[in-house]
């Protein structure tokens, strides 16, 4: 999928979260990662990207196609897309199936025993079969990530956005969750994910949108950038992420 | 014998103990001052205090039904985007909890209903105890809404709902477990107040009690069945709602 952002500005109050955000990818990007420093505008773009928020001003476009503005035309466009978040954000007062079955049902219009039995195979398929009926307070973080992910891929999405998926898990469940996102990339899911796990990145991601200060410095094919980034405060990010790893 | 039968038994053991005190303590008071007592007088009266209860029991329950549908209505105006509509609700919420029932019910009867040509005293009184409660009932609802964290909400948006399914299916389910044990005091404060109704005429359990005391010329005989009558109406609703609070219990 190609994807392109023209100017794209986002404040949150007095802060500016994205000043002029400009890049775009080649059409066989398929796994894009989102790099930089925390505060970088990597979340917000993330969440631009998605339709989850709507930038004050500039065009994100998807194959060519500007993603709508009006509140109604974003909330469509969210609709085939899937997230994940850094602190799982699944409905503490359901279970995990109820999580995966409720917008099944309720946003895609599936009946029930069609959604649950989606979530069902979903669920079983990230390894949770004997989780199904617990609530996210009875799981570990990596078991609620990975329902977290059911839920996101159960609608099928065209695009699966996670936000620093395995920032929020000790090193194992990390290693867990990644490896799920590893199959979907090699399953052909378009993804785009913003990570700090730049050892992950260099293996699965084909294309690297690198954000500092609100602003893209660089956006390259993975390849190109992990051999040498071209602006300094990318290589001294890699670099400094690099040194303990 | 395992460790819930032994921790029921001791429970059973200090409500024992703790009963036999108070009344023991109960006992010692009342004998102290030598009240003479006349049950039999209060005992010819025992229809009228059975009417008197179920009137009490009636309003209640419908105030309480009304008064949590204009919380709710009120919560909703306060949170309204709109600047007229928030305005309005704030203004409905701070009169009616600032000011006394007994003037709203003065006033509400004597005046409101009277220009609105409404003469049933019951319905009346009814409606404006569901009213007050209400207006305290919307804040701990609102509190109870605005609770509900920001991922939470992001979370709903992000898996596709709008906004009205965001609040049927994520905020208002979270939302009412919080909302609970607030929401028991108050429907015990409006069985409380209903007695109140007795200035716009209705003869609720208090007045009976009242009238029956001035006949018979009694005092605790009316007053000490009155304060278990209530207690009959206060206790289920309390039960029923810790019951309530372990169903909806969860970690978050």
């Amino acid at each position: 999928m190609k994807l392109e952002a023209q100017e794209v500005v986002k404040t949150f109050g007095k802060s500016t979260a994205l000043s002029g955000a400009t890049f775009a990818t080649d059409a066989d990007a398929s796994v894009v990662a989102l790099l930089g420093p925390s505060g970088g505008g990597k979340s917000t773009l993330l969440r631009i990207l998605g339709s989850l928020l709507v930038p004050e001003s500039g065009v994100i476009l998807q194959d060519g196609t500007a993603l709508p503005r009006d509140p109604e035309g974003a909330l469509r466009t969210l609709r085939h897309n899937g997230f994940v978040f850094q602190g799982y954000n699944l409905f503490p007062h359901l279970t995990a199936l109820q999580n995966v079955v409720l917008p099944l049902q309720a946003v895609h219009g599936l009946t029930r025993e069609r959604a649950r039995a989606r979530a069902h195979d979903w669920l079983e398929r990230l390894g949770l079969a004997d989780h199904l009926h617990k609530r996210p307070a009875e799981l570990s973080g990596g078991q609620q990530q990975r329902a977290a992910i059911a839920r996101a891929l159960a609608p099928e999405p065209k695009l699966l956005l996670l936000d620093e998926p395995t920032s929020a898990l000790d090193p194992v469940m990390t290693g867990e969750v990644l490896e799920v996102i590893r199959g979907l990339a090699e399953a052909g899911q378009q993804i785009v994910l913003a990570t700090h796990e730049i050892s992950f990145a260099r293996q699965v991601a084909n294309w690297v949108i690198f954000l500092a200060a609100g602003r893209v410095e660089e956006s390259c094919r993975a390849a190109s950038f992990f051999q040498e980034p071209a602006s300094a405060l990318a290589r001294q990010y890699v670099a400094g992420l690099s040194k303990y790893r | 014998m395992t460790t819930a039968a032994i921790s029921t038994i001791r429970r059973a053991a200090w409500i024992l103990v703790l009963w036999t005190a108070v009344c023991l303590l109960l006992y010692a008071t009342f004998a102290a001052v030598h009240y003479p007592w006349n049950w039999m007088g209060a005992w010819g009266y025992r229809t009228q205090f059975m009417w008197g209860w179920l009137t009490t029991l009636g309003i209640s329950i419908c105030a309480m039904l009304f008064s949590i549908a204009v919380g709710f209505l009120l919560m909703c105006g306060r949170r309204f985007p709109s600047e007229p509509v928030h305005l309005l609700a704030s203004g409905i919420v701070e009169v009616l909890r600032g000011s006394p029932l007994l003037v709203q019910l003065l006033v509400g009867y004597y005046i409101i209903a009277n220009a609105l040509q409404v003469n049933s005293p019951l319905l009346v009184g009814t409606v404006l105890l569901g009213c007050f409660h209400g207006a305290y009932l919307a804040e701990v609802f609102r509190g109870a809404v605005e609770s509900i964290g920001a991922s939470q909400r992001e979370a709903a948006r992000a898996v596709g709902f709008d906004a009205l399914q965001t609040y049927r299916y994520v905020i208002i389910p979270q939302a009412v477990r919080r909302a609970l044990p607030g929401t028991t005091g108050q429907l015990v404060s409006l069985i409380k107040d209903s007695s109140l109704l007795s200035v716009i005429g209705i003869e609720e359990l208090v007045q009976k009690v009242r009238i029956l005391n001035s006949s018979s010329y009694t005092a605790l005989e009316g007053y000490l069945p009155l304060a278990v009558a209530y207690l009959l109406m206060t206790l289920p609703l309390s039960w029923w709602a810790r019951r309530l609070e372990r169903r909806f219990a969860y970690e978050t």
